[in-house]
């Protein structure tokens, strides 16, 4: 039962009887979801809708000589051309990097990258149309990849990056490394490579931009940050916000790819405001793959000193990702790589290196698990190896690793609940590892790996001390509950949260609460579906709406019932005297009573994350409110004939601290061990160049999605899982994320059993039987029995940030950085280090805001 | 991109009987199945994801085998049986596998979906009891990139036992 006030001493995650979080139920938007009814972003239809598409660019670096229109624009059914001259202001998702224009306006830099676009009654005229179009471009040198842009800084892709074509060049010490090494029993250094995929969710991106009846703007697409856009839309096209409502429709699956801010949007946000009546834009797949924003190709070096016993003394990990041709969220994308190293294992001295170079091709950016899986790759093939080398069983190495509960970690990150040992034993127990592991026939393998995760991004996007997440409840006499939140649904389950939070704190069932999301001029802000923040962060902002208004009818409902309110109970959609149950009023009559005493009822909650103890500068990436941990077994059977592999079982244990709705939990748990396979198995992201003699171009090898491979029905593996609910006091009800972290260890265990299969390491993804066969070969004659990178390229990373530990009487300031010292003490250390960058590289014009503060 | 000419821009009629209804329809003469439902029908539930074979996102059944609408050319379907998801109710009560996906978490994002219930409905129609096996095979042209299909394979096989129980109850209409 849910009392009214909760016991003294008593904590919501503490809560034993709850009625509605933690059972499996049908969520809420379950019923539209299966008739179809659920509206798309492409499902909308409106009265004298136009339609729009986009001329990309076929060359990957060039300067817009001229762009000539005038055809296009005389075709019949055209209504408008617009160029890049229509769109004067740059905007971006990161302060950082406001380095993308709506239409190119002086340089294309992939192809794909937009330059004009047609505005027409009807698709396939305006798609006819883009062939009457005529741009003269001056081809520019093309940059294919890192080691390129490294060696050659000219022509520049952007004049903002850090040095020549390297966007962004970081170094972090924490402790004395070297020293570190120096006690080392043994020093491990290894290099991986992980190739970059895209997240193919099956909605292709679409946008519809119309023009209110009061000459407002409002923006209906299919993004996983309605706040986000809403705030490019209005500097990009230089209008008041308060004039702009977007609406984030259902995504059709995002992971990510529907995050960032895309050209498309502002453009058919601004057609129809000239036009004055609405204008739909929906992308073909083949432009989806171009758009990309997915997961960053990283090279990397792992070295690593350890004990005999396997602790760990010392590490340095050092990446270059390839990040296309855009900023996008690539800055935190890079630090991502080097951030959430130590919240696994106990880390006492920690560098890291990042660096990140533009290339000639689609931008590079968040997908599921964002800028991590890379490094989590390399370093859990890397304890694999150390666990063979001094003959500890990888499962016990790790248990013996396992950072501890309520630390500081080397590089002040603050962990707190971590499940992750009772993870690792009951994977352990459940794959029956012991009698699995180096136990199996030839081809034959099993492998682990484990994994952390963020439950939110500590710091927002753009500074500020405002909530990451708000919710506004309404009550009705109708007994009726709406919950408005920013909240987006991609489906994930963030509708289900918000109402099970608020229903099970007034005691109401699921249905009888409305959500109202994703739409910035009805709710309050969430600043969006990424980095698994929503369940932790709109949920606690839910509950605290939900208290405040069960407090505002128990005022009421006592005084009618005549009890005191501590005696009341929330439950079974009635309000009632604990000690005498039929002693109630229904919650509608409760609803009445509070609006006859109090008037309208309407309550507000909202949530920011615990500050960060950490800094320094790039100490904005990688705090969280808590992280998530999960481990993975994977087994494999590999024909050595023909390097065909296989993957049978899975099984996977994740701390999600509490399950609200245990179906939805388990399905994003299924569902990241899908998306995990197909990342260490078969997806890829690959570029070719066409011939000279065509263009010259970088080309995605293969734009569909028969040939960009993805798993189907046939290679699901069966997938034991099992949720570990250990309630964390910082997420609502006790709960952790769901959504990121259970990837992680999937593509490293697969490599892990590959080894344990047929004894040879594939230091890269994807794991293909053509490379399992090249390194079978290798060891047939006597070479290393290894496929993946020889060597890590030579990265001019700068002199690094030097921290000192907390154990070594840290405080979280950089002892050589004296600048950012000073201002962190001005603003009492909350300051975004992204946002010292952007006061740096963004001139007035571009960034307006920046320049007032 | 080949000029369209006046051809393709002339507009057809048909008759065909969907989701149970008679339906006339004109459209343009180049438009495939999948469009003609959507933009001409008023039947958005089922939804594109390649429009090129190659997702199983635009699945439906054309007398009773399913089909992907995006390679199925509107003038094809002249006197045939088309049935899309929004069909699959019937009477105010929902097909059992509408149910059991709903139940059983194998709509994340939804938008799969569609494709994936008149699929599995086109198997269960076919062969009332089918094995893991069966159920993967005939589901393996549809992509679901958020579940992982685990919970779809589970809410077909929850709901042979509920069409079984329509069944006995003589409630064919539902199934």
């Amino acid at each position: 039962m849910a009392a009214v006030i909760p016991p003294p001493g008593e904590h919501l995650h503490d809560r034993k009887n709850l009625q509605l979080i933690g059972k499996a139920r049908r969520r809420v938007d379950g019923r539209a979801k299966v008739t179809g009814q659920t509206k798309f972003a492409d499902d909308l239809q409106f009265p004298r809708m136009a339609h729009c598409k986009l001329l990309r660019s076929r060359v990957p670096h060039a300067i817009i000589k001229n762009i000539d229109a005038t055809r296009a624009a005389a075709r019949p059914g055209v209504l408008l051309v617009l160029t890049g001259r229509d769109f004067p202001i740059p905007y971006g998702i990161l302060p950082v990097s406001h380095d993308e224009f709506p239409l190119c306006n002086d340089r294309v830099r992939f192809v794909g990258d937009p330059v004009a676009a047609v505005i027409a009654t009807d698709p396939l005229i305006a798609f006819e149309a883009l062939d009457d179009i005529d741009v003269e471009y001056e081809p520019l040198r093309t940059f294919s990849d890192p080691e390129d842009s490294i060696q050659h800084s000219e022509p520049r892709i952007h004049e903002y990056a850090d040095k020549g074509n390297l966007h962004k060049l970081v170094s972090l010490q924490f402790g004395d490394v070297a020293g570190g090494f120096a006690d080392a029993d043994h020093v491990f250094d290894d290099v991986f490579f992980y190739q970059g995929n895209t997240h193919l969710p099956i909605e292709t991106h679409a946008t519809v931009g119309t023009k209110d009846p009061d000459g407002k703007l409002t923006v209906y697409s299919s993004t996983q940050c309605p706040h986000y856009l809403h705030k490019a839309t209005a500097k990009a096209l230089d209008m008041d916000p308060a004039h702009i409502r977007i609406i984030a429709c259902s995504n059709g699956g995002g992971f990510g790819g529907k995050s960032d801010v895309f050209n498309h949007e502002i453009v058919v946000a601004r057609a129809a405001l000239m036009l004055d009546r609405p204008v739909k834009i929906c992308l073909t797949r083949e432009e989806v793959f171009y758009c990309h924003r997915g997961r960053h190709p990283v090279t990397m070096r792992f070295k690593t000193g350890v004990k005999n016993d396997g602790t760990i003394t010392a590490l340095h990990v050092q990446s270059l990702l390839d990040g296309g041709a855009y900023g996008s969220y690539g800055v935190a994308s890079t630090f991502y790589t080097g951030a959430l190293q130590t919240v696994t294992y106990h880390i006492p001295k920690y560098r890291f290196d990042g660096c990140r170079a533009f290339t000639n091709k689609p931008p590079c950016g968040p997908k599921r698990g964002h800028g991590t899986p890379q490094s989590r790759f390399g370093q859990e093939i890397q304890l694999d190896k150390i666990a063979v080398k001094l003959g500890i069983d990888p499962a016990e190495l790790r248990l013996r690793i396992i950072e501890q509960p309520n630390t500081l970690t080397a590089n002040f990150l603050t962990v707190r609940t971590i499940g992750l040992r009772e993870c690792v034993e009951r994977v352990v127990r459940m794959s029956d590892w012991k009698n699995k592991y180096k136990k199996m026939p030839h081809g034959r393998g099993v492998g682990i790996a484990c994994s952390s995760y963020l439950c939110g991004a500590g710091l927002s996007i753009n500074w500020n001390e405002m909530p990451q997440s708000g919710v506004q409840l309404n009550l009705d006499r109708s007994g009726r509950v709406t919950a408005f939140c920013g909240a987006t649904e991609i489906g994930q389950g963030s509708d289900d949260v918000l109402v099970a939070c608020v229903a099970e704190i007034l005691g109401i069932d699921p249905h009888d609460v409305r959500p109202v999301t994703g739409d910035t001029d009805l709710g309050p802000v969430d600043l969006g579906s990424y980095s698994s923040r929503v369940t932790l962060m709109m949920g606690n902002a839910a509950i605290q709406a939900a208290e405040r208004a069960r407090d505002l009818l128990a005022i009421a409902v006592a005084k009618k019932l005549e009890i005191p309110k501590e005696r009341l109970v929330f439950a079974n959609r009635k309000v009632f005297d604990c000690e005498n149950p039929l002693k109630a009023l229904s919650f509608r009559d409760a609803v009445c009573a509070a609006e006859t005493m109090h008037g309208t009822i309407g309550t507000v909650g909202s949530y920011s994350p615990p500050k960060s103890p950490a800094k320094f500068k790039g100490g904005g990436v990688g705090p969280s409110p808590t992280y998530s941990y999960s481990a993975a077994v994977v087994e494999v059977e590999i024909d050595p004939r023909t390097g065909w592999l296989r993957v049978p079982r899975v099984w996977m244990a994740h701390d999600i601290g509490r399950a609200l709705n245990p179906t939805l939990a388990i399905g994003q748990v299924q569902g990241s061990i899908y998306m995990g396979l197909g990342e260490a198995l078969m997806e890829e992201q690959e570029f070719r160049r066409l011939p000279e003699r065509l263009s010259n171009a970088l080309v995605h090898k293969f734009p569909s999605m028969l040939e960009y491979k993805s798993p189907t029905t046939l290679e699901t593996p069966e997938m034991y899982i099992e949720l570990v609910e250990d309630p964390d006091p910082t997420g609502p009800f006790g709960a952790k994320e769901v959504g990121q972290g259970p990837l992680l260890p999937i593509m490293p265990a697969v490599a892990n059993a590959v080894f344990d299969a047929i004894g040879v390491r594939i230091d890269e993804v994807p794991i293909t039987p053509e490379k399992i066969l090249k390194a079978l070969d290798a060891k047939a004659k006597g070479k290393d029995p290894r496929f993946g990178p020889a060597s890590f390229p030579s990265v001019p990373y700068p002199e690094p940030i030097i921290v000192t530990p907390p154990w070594e009487g840290g405080d979280g300031r950089a002892a050589n950085e004296p600048e950012k010292k000073h201002r962190t003490e001005q603003n009492q250390g909350a300051r975004n280090a992204a946002w010292h960058d952007a006061q740096k590289l963004m001139n007035e014009k571009s960034n307006p805001e920046g320049a007032s503060r | 991109m080949p000029e369209s000419n006046s051809l393709t821009k002339q507009h057809l009629h048909i008759s065909m009987r969907l989701n149970g209804e008679p339906r006339e329809v004109s459209f343009a003469s180049y438009k495939t199945l999948l469009e003609v439902l959507r933009e001409d029908c008023d039947l958005p539930g089922t939804k594109h994801g390649c429009e090129l074979g190659e997702c199983g996102a635009c699945a439906v059944l054309l007398d009773g085998e399913p089909v992907l609408s995006c390679l199925i050319i509107g003038a094809e379907c002249d006197g045939r049986e088309v049935v899309t998801v929004e069909g699959l109710a019937k009477d105010g009560k929902l097909h059992p596998l509408q149910e059991t996906f709903a139940d059983c978490g194998a709509a994340q994002c939804g938008y799969c979906t569609p494709g994936f219930l008149v699929t599995a409905k086109a198997l269960l129609d076919r062969c009332p009891n089918p094995s893991r096996e069966q159920i993967k095979e005939s589901l393996s042209g549809n992509l679901c990139r958020c579940t992982g299909y685990q919970q779809i394979f589970e809410a077909v096989e929850a709901s042979i036992a509920r069409i079984a129980a329509c069944r006995v109850s003589g409630n064919s209409e539902v199934v």
